[in-house]
């Protein structure tokens, strides 16, 4: 038995708790301190556990633990409890091994803003609601962990909360994937009230008896809340935004770990969803669909950690699409290696802006690569990586989720991805090349710029550069050796789930406690072709990013000229924003006003008020009765009471 | 101990005379011995509790005849329906005097009497076993409440006090005929004249009496919760009332009516409570969306939380007429959970008053830069007026929910679009009223909570985590009551 499994999420909480209460009176070293040696121990306590269930023989790899009883009424019961099994212990893997590197790298980036304790009590409350969101063994605590989570995205995007930006960000992030969870609550209830519990075990045990049309309800109820945590298609909108977040935060949580909680919910929910078809395609279409979406967005940005935004909320779309084709290994595969390649690309970014004082455009940016080597080296093997770059990480996830696609037979989806993957490469070495190559853009003076231009790049943290000029450095240690770590599992992490025509897939055989046995190989020849494509399709995007930003620089200019449409609405976003306030804020709001200035002041309160003039008028009437005799009183209160006991009497 | 209730009623009756007696030029003396009193009254209710039997049997009960002649007696004791809302009553005082320490500068004296003789009047309301009691008590609570707003209230309120006794006083009329009717009913049926609960209870109402009867009581008791139409006095008197005494309205006063349903209307009149469910279900689930909707667009932050009571008390109501455990369950606990919320939003609210004289939320802007420590604090308290889950909000709305899914799927989703409405309309206010940048140069210098503050911010804020973390203390005396009552009512 694994008895201090508890410890893994207490001590973070533990942290979170003595820095809320004495991070004003500790020096920041120590807050630091507290911080990350909380996470580092819940790393340490995660690493043992995982170790356990590899020396565990493979039907004791699923173990749950009762802490306490929680909610009850009447035959409702649901418990504190946690479960550990493969995919909860490489989720607490990557959640506090990834969240210790980024806490590091937080000591060396708020060094010198304020709130450094508040900054370090949010993220260890995180790395908690995480962790009980990783290791609930039933929904409710799923949902806890699930809101939770939301509930720190929202205090750390609005960390600077002075920014209107800042604070409107972590505002709308919490009320979008609310709205998701308006969904996802519902499903809980339902999964309740279908099979008399909340606990996955049993849950899972009973759905097969259970008619496809509950389950396919159910399975859509939390489609829902993952749609609105993992930013996909039409819930995406607040993801951008959340880049108004301290830059550990954006690596943390708005790439690594929460916004992945939906795919891991629906990984770990595979036995609904493997069993609601219609739900299941939903899901793959939803997740291809983003994933294109969110990539041509990508293609137009300026603001560095909005291409990375949107790369994330594309990237979502393919875990989406494999866990949708049934291939959740797959799913949470792409999960983890996108957590180390994206946490490690947005703390790159982070380094840029540390160097730069906050400076994030592109436009403002370039030839970086001499200043800051060890930066500008694991950007690229981040970028490699997520361009399926062969042998990287990123290249073995992608690639099994396409396959599974296209095996499955959905080669519409399939084709959707492996576009994706083009735009892909070439977005990210666009950010590259514009960031660290070429000449220097950050030595000229601001005044330069039209500031009409900057309207559409809403970060403050991409404040234009003032004129005197920077001198970039390199990063302090606390921020570059995180980053090196980073990149070296970016770089070999894909190797525990080779295509079959490579070697073997060391993690489908460690997940199938969870997700049953692999199903058979696919044909070679096929294998080898679906690598190739994505492979070229990889290269050429990587290609095309030369050719437009070192080769011949003047052609990104030429296109946006020549199709204007298409680059106003991919700059725009596709106006999504836009079309939301005009059919949703503000038609509710002037609703709002409506019901209470119309509804309630002079329909609701107007009533009231006229019956009550009325019976002031009735009474002005009355007033003659009211003579001032006390003896007329005391009379006609005899009489009144005489009557009324008289009628008593008589009954 | 069997006569631990009336000590409970009359620690701050004899407060409050003591009160009376003490010089008014000494006003701490009067503050600090009005608190020692409420202390103790708090410190009684939590041995009540502690010897609570998680069994559905009236417990502490006395029984005197008071006026027998009329059947009238002095009935009391408590069982897990209302032992909660007495916890809650007495540890909201605390929260009363203790906020109003420097807030209140004229007639203290006179101001901690009143309130005392509230408490006392509140305790009433929830151990009375008594129709008549009950119905003396429950009138007893109106004077003074109606005097703490119409007295130390702000700009116009000897209108909203006038509002507040109007409304209720119409409800209360019909209820008093409804009491009459139903004590002779049952002498009618019996030949004995009573007024206890109980004996009433004993003989079912004759069922074509029951629409009518019901319908008195379930005025009444609407108008106190108050379930939409009947809302419109809520926000006026809060804006006006004092903040103590919108702590105490909102956390206790309107606790009142939602108690009167599970205490008398729905045991009394189970098979029109059944016939009415739909109705009072839909004018919960518009008090849910339209109770949002419109404290989307206050201005005023103590309008604002007083629409969200509307839309959280529709909530209540939702629960409490699911007629299933986890509705009823949630129902209950929700009650406290919107005293503990609603009443600490009430007192952060004040403490921005009585620093700044402005509840407009355009008059501020940025104040968590001063102000951090009250910044967290109204955070928490948001959020747990949000449902986040691990605070208390979520345990008795997920229940509910629960509960109004189990009874029609359509009642929990029209309701949880009320969750999302919450978020909107809480978090705008924060983030206009908190975050940004300070805008206005009174804002700058904000004092941050004192010592005072603080510690009764810590009070709520540990029951507002313990009920969210381990709901188990508060749940499990509740249970056996609402089986009972379930039972009763099948």
């Amino acid at each position: 038995m694994i008895n201090y499994l508890w410890l893994i999420p207490a001590l973070p909480l533990a942290g979170a708790f003595i820095n809320v209460i004495f991070s004003r009176k500790l020096p920041r070293a120590v807050v630091g301190l507290i911080a990350c040696a909380s996470v580092g121990l819940s790393f340490v306590f995660s690493a043992l556990a995982f170790l356990a269930l590899l020396n565990a023989d493979e039907h004791h790899r699923v173990i749950n633990v009762f802490v306490y009883s929680w909610i009850f009424a009447g035959d409702f019961k649901v418990d504190i409890a946690f479960l550990l099994d493969p995919l909860s212990a490489l989720m607490l893997l990557v959640v506090t091994g990834v969240g210790f590197l980024i806490h590091v790298y937080s000591l060396g980036y708020m060094a010198h803003g304020e709130g450094y304790g508040r900054f370090f009590t949010y993220l260890n409350l995180f790395v908690f609601s995480m962790l009980v969101l990783v290791l609930a063994n039933n929904y409710l605590l799923l949902y806890v962990g699930w809101e939770l989570v939301g509930l720190c995205s929202y205090l750390l995007i609005s960390f600077w909360f002075h920014k209107p930006a800042a604070a409107a960000a972590g505002k709308k992030a919490f009320i979008t994937t609310r709205i998701g969870d308006f969904g996802f609550g519902l499903g809980v209830i339902l999964i309740f009230l279908t099979f008399g519990s909340l606990d996955y075990a049993d849950v899972f045990s009973r759905a097969p008896e259970t008619s496809q049309s509950l389950l396919t309800l159910i399975t859509l109820l939390l489609f829902a809340g993952a749609i609105g945590k993992s930013a996909q298609l039409p819930l995406h909108v607040w993801l951008p935004d959340a880049m108004e977040g301290p830059t550990p935060v954006s690596a943390l949580i708005h790439a690594a770990t929460m916004v992945t909680a939906g795919v891991y919910m629906v990984a770990r929910s595979h036995a609904l969803f493997s069993l609601a078809p219609f739900t299941s395609e939903l899901v793959a279409t939803v997740g291809a669909v983003t994933a294109l979406f969110a990539a041509t967005i990508a293609l137009t940005q300026v603001d560095l950690k909005r291409v990375l935004a949107y790369s994330t909320i594309s990237q979502l779309g393919y875990m989406f699409l494999g866990v949708g084709v049934a291939a959740y290994g797959a799913g949470i595969f792409h999960l983890m290696t996108h957590a180390f390649f994206k946490a490690l690309l947005f703390l790159g970014a982070g380094s840029v802006m540390h160097a730069m004082r906050d400076v994030i455009d592109m436009r403002y940016l370039g030839g970086l690569r001499d200043k800051m080597r060890w930066t500008y080296a694991t950007f690229v093997a981040g970028a490699l990586a997520l361009a399926g770059f062969p042998f990287l990480s990123g290249f073995f996830s992608k690639d099994e989720i396409l396959a599974s696609a296209f095996e499955s037979g959905h080669y519409v989806l399939w084709a959707m991805g492996l576009l994706t993957a083009m735009l892909t490469a070439f977005y990210i070495f666009r950010a590259v090349i514009l960031t660290f190559h070429g000449a220097p853009r950050w030595a000229e003076s601001s005044t330069k710029v039209p500031m009409k231009m900057r309207e559409d790049v809403q970060s403050p943290e991409s404040i234009v550069p003032s004129p005197k000029s920077h001198f970039p450095h390199e990063s302090p240690a606390t921020m570059v050796l995180p980053v090196i770590i980073l990149a070296f599992f970016a770089v070999i992490a894909g190797f525990v789930g080779l295509p079959s025509v490579i070697g073997s897939n060391w993690l489908e055989r460690f997940f199938s406690p969870v997700f049953g046995e692999s199903h058979a190989p696919i044909a070679p020849a096929l294998e080898w072709f679906l690598i190739a494509a994505s492979v070229a399709v990889g290269l050429i995007g990587i290609g095309v990013a030369y050719w437009f930003y070192i080769a011949r620089p003047e052609i990104p200019a030429r296109l946006t000229q020549r199709f204007p449409r298409v680059y106003q609405l991919l700059w725009n976003k596709y106006y999504v924003d836009e079309i939301y306030s005009a059919l949703f804020v503000q038609p509710g709001h002037r609703l709002a006003q409506f019901l209470w200035e119309f509804v309630d002041v002079k329909i609701i309160d107007g009533a009231a008020n006229g019956i009550g003039r009325a019976f002031a008028a009735t009474s002005r009437v009355l007033r003659a009765a009211q003579t001032g005799y006390a003896r007329a009183y005391a009379l006609a209160m005899l009489v009144g009471t005489v009557v009324v006991i008289a009628w008593l009497l008589m009954r | 101990m069997n006569n631990v209730i009336s000590l409970l009623l009359s620690i701050p009756l004899i407060s409050a005379l003591i009160l009376a007696l003490i010089p008014r030029q000494n006003a701490r003396a009067i503050k600090l011995f009005a608190l020692f009193s409420t202390f103790a009254s708090f410190a009684l209710s939590c041995s009540l509790f502690a010897s609570f039997r998680a069994t559905s049997d009236l417990q502490f009960v006395e029984r005197v005849a008071w006026i027998p002649q009329f059947g009238i007696s002095y009935y009391v004791g408590v069982d897990g329906l209302s032992i909660l809302l007495v916890m809650l009553t007495t540890f909201l005082m605390i929260i009363a005097i203790g906020g109003s320490w420097n807030a209140i500068t004229d007639r203290v004296k006179e101001y901690h009497i009143l309130f005392l003789l509230l408490e006392a009047a509140m305790i009433g309301v929830f151990v009375s076993l008594d129709l008549f009691l009950f119905y003396v008590f429950w009138e007893f609570t109106l004077i003074p409440m109606a005097l703490l707003i119409g007295i130390w209230g702000h700009g116009r309120r000897v209108y909203a006090a006038i509002k507040f006794i109007l409304f209720t006083m119409f409800g209360s009329t019909l209820m008093l005929v409804a009491i009459l009717a139903l004590v002779f009913i049952h002498r009618d049926q019996t030949g004995v004249l009573s007024f206890a609960l109980s004996d009433i209870t004993r003989n079912p109402i004759p069922p074509a009496l029951q629409p009518i009867l019901f319908a008195a009581f379930a005025l009444a008791f609407a108008i106190k919760v108050p379930m939409f139409p009947f809302h419109t006095w809520l926000p006026d008197a809060h804006v006006e009332a004092p903040t103590a005494g919108s702590v105490i309205l909102a956390g206790v006063l309107l606790k009142m009516g939602t108690y009167g349903f599970i205490r008398f209307a729905i045991p009394l009149f189970p098979s029109a409570a059944r016939d009415f469910a739909p109705l009072l279900i839909a004018l919960a689930l518009i008090g849910i969306i339209y109770g949002a909707m419109v404290s989307i667009v206050q201005r005023d932050i103590k309008s604002l939380v007083a629409f969200s009571s509307v839309s959280h008390l529709g909530f209540v109501m939702l629960g409490l007429f699911t007629f299933n455990a986890q509705g009823m369950s949630g129902g209950i606990l929700q009650m406290v959970n919107h005293g503990l919320s609603t009443g600490a939003l009430f007192l952060l609210v004040g403490m921005l008053y009585e620093r700044r004289h402005t509840r407009l939320i355009a008059d501020f802007g940025g104040v968590a830069k001063p102000m951090p420590i009250f910044a967290a604090f109204f955070l928490l308290v948001m959020f747990s007026s949000v449902g986040l889950p691990g605070l208390n909000g979520f345990v008795g709305e997920f229940l509910i929910l629960v509960g109004a899914y189990r009874a029609n799927a359509l009642y929990a989703a029209l309701a949880a679009t009320g969750v999302v409405l919450s978020a909107i309309y809480l978090l705008w206010m924060y983030q206009r009223a908190m975050a940004g940048p300070v805008t206005k140069e009174e804002n700058e210098r904000l004092r941050d909570l004192s010592p005072r503050e603080i510690a009764l911010l810590v009070a709520l804020a540990v029951f507002i985590v313990w009920i969210g973390v381990y709901p188990a203390t508060f749940l499990d005396p509740i249970q056996a009551s609402v089986m009972q009552l379930l039972g009763g009512f099948k």
